[in-house]
């Protein structure tokens, strides 16, 4: 038993983790010019996979692939393949919105709908055509539980969702992603325009959402992803302008022990 | 602590320079002061006077009353009221839901070419005179029906207010941030029900605020209603509506008649009346001018309320 307790949390949940989502030779284009080249990666279900790297390094088109929201802007175009559960969903012929609800997004900056801290929950669930009070009722307290927002906002549910904090707002955020049962969930920089004690809250939520779903966070924050994350993809520009990912492996390897010069230099904080 | 040559020169010419500084502070406070009065004048006078010409002819009656002919005592601007109204809802009903729909089309594809041709249309039509489209109006709809109307005068108001509810809707949508719109397809939203359920009440005290523009622009038009209301002192919802029900019309039928007649508006009331050589008509002219300054006012006001408290509500 006292060796268990040696284990990192880590290597305890890799017995329950396999490929949930994949990306092979992805290259994403705005009008003639390419904005990532020949992305390859896998990523663990139950775990937290990190994309670090340079402003203006894809990162955030790379994670707007996995959701295929890259397709909302006119003048870009995706080529090769993104795999869910096995499946590759970047053909003509895969339900976008279906793809959208399994692999859920949370942005940058909180930006709850004008709508009651309710009614930005329950969203998701009536465009599904839920529209029991129960069965809303239900949704939206475990959503808003799972989110830690719950014992904070039970008492003013019909109060407009711009009326909380910065870090409220993106935890409501959050829990209307999770009101659709996504089973992975993208965040941009979740945390960036949040105070620390905000940032801590989210990344001890990350940890706790984990355990049921998938998380793949960008981040500007090198400490971020160092403390959240187990695996880390490093990218980088290259003399084209392209981004590319130049190193994947688990977190702890990226910050002590990284294979590229490139990526010990920035991780290091040498530049970047 | 020795001085550098810098600061020596900075002594020498403080006082010098600290007075110029005081006057020419003073004199371009004192003229942009006077400039700014000067430019209040005309509103306060207009104002004013309208308030000193026209306060004098209203009383309840006013309100209240149908015109009675010249030598009469009494009398109102009822009708000017009543037609004002039905024709700024007719107005609405015909430019709103085109406009916002327009607005919702160039803001999400301002580079297509129906929205180049939509954007350069609006700017157009905005800058087309208004006499314009009374005569448009006139061609198209008065003359094939035969007759002047309510809703002729409501369609030519119409086209008025439609580049001001397309353009500042869309500037207002433009406002709202483009990941609110990703948030709500990102849970699988599709692109109308964002549109409609997300981007609209995101942007929508500023569209209500071009909509009252659209209105109070519209509420002061004589022009586009010459040709097309022409103007009817009888008109009288009232005995229209009370008639109707005594005589079990249908509601088509009621509503055919309050918008199938002419109507008068208070622009036009204004203008007719200010024209006839009679000195009650002339002073009644000034009692419309100042019924129109309140209700121009009144719509202001209610827009800027209930912007406040939707504001209020949403920020909790």
């Amino acid at each position: 038993m006292q060796t268990n307790i040696a284990i990192s949390k880590n290597e305890a949940k890799s017995t329950t983790s396999s490929p949930k989502m994949g990306i092979k030779n992805l290259s994403v284009f705005y009008g003639k010019f390419r904005a990532l080249a020949e992305i390859n990666i896998t990523v663990q279900s139950n775990k937290i996979t990190a994309i670090i790297g340079p402003s203006g390094c894809g990162k955030s088109t790379l994670l707007r692939s996995f959701n295929r929201m890259n397709d909302l802007t006119a003048s870009a175009r995706m080529e090769g393949e993104i795999i869910l559960d096995g499946e590759n969903i970047n053909t003509p012929g895969v339900d976008v919105v279906d793809v959208r609800r399994r692999v859920g997004m949370v942005f940058q900056r909180p930006n709850p709908f004008p709508k009651s801290i309710y009614d930005n929950v329950a969203f998701g669930p009536r465009l599904y055509g839920i529209r029991s009070k129960n069965d809303l009722n239900e949704i939206v307290e475990k959503s808003l539980r799972q989110s830690a927002l719950w014992d904070e906002v039970k008492d003013k549910l019909h109060q407009s969702g711009l009326s909380l904090s910065g870090g409220q707002q993106q935890r409501l955020c959050i829990a209307r992603a999770l009101a659709v049962e996504p089973e992975v969930i993208l965040m941009d920089e979740p945390a960036s325009a949040l105070d620390p004690i905000s940032t801590l809250r989210i990344e001890e939520l990350m940890h706790d959402l984990v355990k049921d779903y998938t998380i793949i966070i960008v981040t500007h924050n090198m400490q971020q992803a160092a403390r959240v994350s187990d695996f880390t993809a490093m990218m980088m520009i290259d003399d084209q302008r392209a981004g590319r990912m130049i190193e994947f492996n688990e977190t702890q390897i990226i910050f002590t022990n990284p294979k590229d010069k490139r990526t010990e230099d920035y991780v290091t904080g040498r530049f970047g | 602590m020795t001085t550098t040559r810098f600061q020596e020169l900075i002594a020498k010419n403080e006082a010098a320079h600290s007075r110029r500084r005081r006057i020419t502070n003073a004199v371009m406070l004192t003229v942009t002061g006077l400039l700014t009065l000067l430019a209040l004048i005309p509103l306060f006078w207009i104002i004013g006077y309208v308030i000193y010409r026209g306060g004098s002819t209203i009383n309840l009656d006013f309100f209240t009353q149908l015109a009675r002919p010249l030598g009469m005592a009494g009398g109102g601007v009822l009708f000017s009221i009543e037609g004002t109204a039905v024709l700024t809802v007719l107005a609405c009903l015909f430019a709103i839901p085109p406009g916002v729909l327009a607005a919702f089309y160039v803001a999400r594809n301002p580079n297509t070419p129906l929205g180049v041709a939509l954007r350069f249309g609006t700017d157009v039509l905005a800058g087309v005179p208004s006499i314009v489209m009374g005569l448009f109006i006139y061609a198209l709809v008065v003359v094939p029906a035969k007759h002047y109307s309510a809703w002729a005068g409501g369609l030519a108001l119409a086209i008025l207010m439609l580049p001001i509810i397309v353009r500042t809707t869309e500037e207002m949508l433009k406002l709202v941030p483009h990941t609110m719109r990703e948030a709500s397809l990102g849970l699988g939203a599709p692109e109308w029900k964002t549109s409609l359920s997300v981007m609209f009440p995101a942007a929508l005290n500023g569209i209500i605020t071009g909509f009252l523009l659209a209105i109070a622009r519209s509420v002061g038009e004589t022009a586009p209603l010459l040709f097309t209301a022409l103007g009817n002192e009888q008109y009288d919802l009232g005995t229209i509506i009370g008639g109707g029900i005594k005589y079990h019309q249908s509601l088509s039928a009621i509503i055919g008649r309050i918008v199938n007649q002419p109507v008068d508006s208070l622009p036009l009331t204004l203008w007719k009346y200010s024209q006839q050589p009679y000195p009650e008509r002339i002073d009644e002219s000034w009692g419309v001018a100042l019924v129109l300054m309140i209700f121009v006012l009144l719509i202001e006001i209610l827009a800027r309320l209930y912007v406040e408290s939707r504001k209020r509500a949403l920020q909790g």
